[in-house]
Parts: structure tokens; sequence; C-alpha cells
């Protein structure tokens, strides 16, 4: 028989119905995996593994009932950023490194509900602000895509980011499925370079009600997972309406795994022709024009179609989010919760809290966004960004009466090593310069991996959404997901 | 637009977040770099272009009503708390 980590979680699921797996069989399995995940990727920030067998047993008793969830005895991680009742949470960052949060983020307590088990919570760049994971306060995370020994010690690939130590698990196979945030890329990007599939749904489709903030006009939670019906089934869990979140939106959720196997005969495909920017890698520009050819083998139809502000995004982002970020993280005060730095007077207390408690890249952002913000730039910068946001936004709703969805890379290169990208700040902001737009515009975006490349790294493609059309996505990534039949495992699998 | 040190202190002043000196030239260099790459804005003219906040702007309700749900948790409030005493946060002090 082939290994439990070889079943995906509809498979997964499908036999404990039938009582031929056994949730905590499932789990025990999995906690061995991130046990071996751990020492290879440093993927977790904190492991609950007491807890998922706790978690595992109730769930054996709801099968036993007949009572079984959705998503009931399937191993799952979670992002240092989701609020979790009990259990610590850091967001990466030294000025939470000690905050047990005493209520549940709604996604999270969603996945429990339908019956997930979460195996711990796993690492991220600080405050979500990176594409690497190595701003985390805490030990990078190493790609299980890094080369066997002795490669792997004189090279240590990222796993992207932010959402990098669930890429790590979920690729590794040490979880099943694993949460995301994604607020300019961030489970996008570390899809795209370890092999798995990942959606950011519409702004406003999951509650960000107990999801530490980084921009709150951009954050959306999100599913990574190996399958597209895994993310499927993911999703379908972690959204709906939540009153305690004033921006989720109260529309129905559909049943995104029927969309699974739908034709996409005489859908109308758009490649959007400002994504094919200067030093583009050939190989990823190929693995595009193949991902078209085989919609077009499928009965699609491509259209070439224009997002003429794309290129401005990026700086836009660079704007707004900063902007948000120094408001949002203005809480981090040193007096309700988080690290304190003792000072002479109350002003001298809060300075040295956030200047110690901050990396240096949350700092930058900081910075930047209380300068946007201040009195006699706020216009030039902030306003301004805000226009052109929407000038990015008519674009896509533009783009959208020609198409039903949009075919593009996700990333510019594969996974870089750690410690790369970091000279200069907006070199790694560029890692973003493919899924950024979406977060802008609100839109959702789902990533499936295509193919190895020349130098035996994944790379997938993005396909855009038209607002709460997440099922048009789910139907198109399926679709992309067969013909490429993506079967790329890394080095180490737990 | 150039930001030098002497910037660089104010805006961190403004942040309440302090920065060694012998850091503010290379804060001050990265975030002049920055602003001078988002200066690529300037080539756009966004005249009559209504600012865009949220997306979401048509789906986005009223709250029905603004009723009181939760409360008289002072210990899960304070569980956090850097420093408390009684059912309170407390601080350096501010008045003499």
């Amino acid at each position: 028989m082939s290994d439990l980590t070889d079943l995906t979680m509809v498979e997964a699921k499908a036999l404990m119905d039938k009582k031929e797996l056994s949730p905590i069989e499932l789990t025990e399995r999995y906690i061995k995996a991130a046990e071996r995940g751990q020492k290879a990727t440093n993927a977790f920030v904190t492991p609950t593994f007491d807890r998922a067998i706790d978690a595992a047993k109730a769930s054996q008793a709801r099968y036993e009932a007949g009572q079984a969830g959705p998503m009931d005895g399937l191993p799952i991680a979670m992002k240092d950023l989701y609020c979790t009742k009990g259990v610590r949470t850091t967001a990466c960052s030294k000025i939470l490194a000690n905050y047990v949060p005493q209520y549940e983020s709604t996604v999270s307590q969603n996945l429990a509900d339908a019956g997930a088990i979460t195996l711990g919570k796993v690492a991220l760049d600080e405050f979500a602000m990176g594409s690497s994971t190595t701003t985390s306060a805490f030990d990078p995370v190493v790609s299980p895509w890094s080369g066997p020994e002795p490669e792997k010690a004189a090279r240590k690939l990222v796993p992207g980011g932010s959402s990098g130590g669930s890429s790590a698990a979920v690729c590794g196979r040490f979880a099943m499925g694993a949460t995301g945030t994604d607020t300019g890329g961030s489970i996008r990007q570390p899809a795209a370079i370890t092999g798995i599939v990942g959606i950011k749904p519409t702004y406003g489709r999951c509650s960000r009600y107990g999801i530490i903030a980084y921009a709150s006009s951009l954050d959306q939670a999100g599913a990574m997972a190996r399958t597209v019906g895994d993310a499927a089934l993911m999703l379908r869990t972690m959204a709906g309406y939540d009153p305690k979140d004033s921006t989720s939106v109260n529309v129905p959720v559909p049943d995104y795994m029927a969309a699974l196997g739908q034709s996409v005969k005489g859908m109308k495909i758009g490649i959007p022709r400002e994504y094919r920017i200067d030093g583009l890698p050939e190989e990823i520009a190929k693995i595009w024009d193949n991902g078209a050819q085989m919609l077009r083998d499928a009965g699609a139809e491509t259209v070439d179609i224009s997002l003429p502000h794309t290129k401005y995004a990026l700086p836009t982002y660079y704007i707004i989010a900063p902007a948000e970020a120094s408001s949002n993280l203005a809480r981090y005060d040193g007096v309700r919760f988080g690290l304190r730095v003792e000072g002479e007077s109350l002003a001298d207390m809060y300075d040295n809290t956030r200047g110690e408690g901050f990396g240096v890249e949350v700092r930058r952002r900081i910075l930047m966004g209380t300068y946007v913000l201040s009195a006699g730039y706020y216009d030039a910068y902030y306003r301004k960004a805000q226009r052109v946001r929407r000038l990015i936004r008519n674009d896509f709703l533009k783009a959208f009466e020609q198409c039903d969805t949009i075919l593009t890379p996700p990333s510019p290169s594969t996974a870089f090593a750690i410690g790369e990208n970091e000279d200069d700040p907006i070199k790694m902001y560029l890692e973003d310069v493919f899924t950024v737009t979406l977060n802008l515009a609100g839109l959702p975006g789902i990533v499936v991996p295509m193919q190895l490349c020349a130098n035996g790294l994944p790379m997938g493609l993005q396909l855009i959404g038209k607002p709460f059309d997440e099922t048009t996505l789910f139907k198109t990534a399926s679709a992309l997901e067969s013909a490429a039949g993506f079967n790329g495992k890394p080095p180490f699998v737990g | 637009m150039t930001i030098d040190v002497k910037t660089a202190r104010h805006i961190s002043t403004l942040a309440r977040l302090k920065i060694p000196e012998d850091q503010l030239p290379a804060v001050a260099n990265d975030l002049s770099k920055i602003l001078a790459w988002v200066g690529m804005l300037d080539e756009l003219d966004v005249t009559g272009i209504e600012p865009l906040a949220n997306v979401n702007d048509g789906h986005l309700g009223w709250r029905e009503q603004d009723v009181v749900t939760d409360g008289g948790q002072a210990q899960a409030v304070l569980a956090n708390a850097p420093s408390q005493k009684a059912d309170f946060f407390t601080v350096p002090k501010v008045v003499e």
C-alpha cells in the first residue's frame, strides 16, 4: 500500500467515511511526518501535536456516531497569523513572541467546526511582510525543495512568503493542507515556487476576524493544498459571511467541489499582454504558452487582453499597504499585550518597545506608511495611490467584458536561496509583480502547479477570476491540473 | 523626493519607533530609494478619478443594530498585559 501521506484530503476523507482509515491513524502518521519536517525545514513556530491527538480522538468519535464534518480528521497546518485561543500566536514577530490569544479567529474556528485537525502554527514573514519567510523573527524556513545533502548545506532555498511555513508543510507532505493569508501574493507566490495549489479568494469572501492585520483593505485568508480539489474543499469550509468582520460580504458560498472536472469548452481565457514583462525567463513564458494551449485543447478560446496599468500596481501597493500597516501596527505599544521595553516616560516606553519589537522590514514599512500619511504628503502619495488603485480595478472589470478568466504567470522566478534578494528591498518587492494586482482589485486568484523547470524546481500558473467567481477558477484550474499532470515531489518529504 | 537623516528621525518620532542614530543613514537611504521608485505614479494623470478605499463598496450594508454581545471578561482582556493592577493596565506615570 502507498504511504498515507500520498493521499489527498478528498481521498482520505472518503476512506474515513468508509471506516477504512481512522483519523487517529492518519493524524499519528502526520505527526511523525511533521516531526521529521520540523527538523528539515523549521516550518513550525509552535507545534500542537498533543492537541492534535486529542482532536483526532474526538474526530474518531464523530465518525463512529455518524456525525463527521466535511473536513473531519484531516490534519492541516495553521499560519501563525490566525489567532488561536490558548495557543501562542506570534505573527513571527518579537513583539508578539509570547502572545496567547483569548479568542479564536473565525476561519480557524470554521475549520475546527468542520473537524479539521491542526498540527500546529507555521511560520511566515514577520506580520506577513515578505516573499521569503526570512523576515521572521525566528529561524528561517528551509524549503523541502532544497537539494538533498550535501547540496542543501550549501544552498538552502526559500519556500516563498509570506505563507512559507504553510507551503513548506504542504509540499513536504507533513500537512495535508494549510491556511495562508494573501495581501500582495503571500499565498500564490509560495504555492507557485513549491509546486502546490494556492487560492486567494475575493476580498470579503473569508472573515478577517482574528487574523492579525497587515493591510486591512488587501488582506484575505485562503487555502493551500496539493490538489485543486483539496483547495476547493478547504476554501468551502473557511469561507462565509461573518458579522464580526464588517468587510466580509453576505453572499452564499457555492459548493466549489461541484465545479471540478466541468468542461471549459467555449470559455474565454484572457491573456494579458502587459504580463509579458522585460526579463521574464523564457522558461516561465513557455509554461504560460503551454498552459494557454492546454486550455485551448480542452475547448476554451484564448483572447488577447490589455491591463494597461499593470506596471503601476507594485508602486501603488507599496504606498497603500505600508500606510495601512503603519495604522494597524500602532496598536503594538507595550500597554495591552505583547512586548514592553521600559523607558523613562510613557513616550520612551512606546519608542523603545516598538524600536526593539519590530524587525527591519516591518520597521521600513511602518516608516514608509507614516511618511505617506503625514501632513503635506497625504494627497501626493496616499490619495494618488488610491486613485491609481481604481484605474487598476477598472482595467480588470473592462477586461472581464471580453473573457471569463485570465491566465498569467504567478511569479517571475523559481525558488531562490535564503539570503538572496536581500541587498535591496525593491528586488524582493518585485517577486509580487504578477500577484499584487489582484489584491488591489479585490479579485480571486488561484495558482496551479504545472511542471519542473530545468533547474529541477517547480513553477505554476495563475488564474484570475471575476469578483466572487471562485467557481470558474476551480473549474478552469481543475482542467489545467488534469492537462499538466504535475507529480513533482521535493527531495524532502515527511 | 529624498529623505535625509533629519526627516528619517522625524518620521521615526511620528511612528513612535526608536531607531539608533547609527542606523538612520541606511534607513533614510532605503526610504529614498522606495520613494523614488513609487514616484513612477507621477507619470499618470488621475484628475477626476475617485479614490478607491474598499473594493466591495457596493456590497457592504450598515449594521442593523448596535448591541452589546460580549463583555465582563476583564481577566481575559488583561491576560496578555505586560503590566496590570487590579482590573487595569498600568503605564509609566504621565502626570507629575
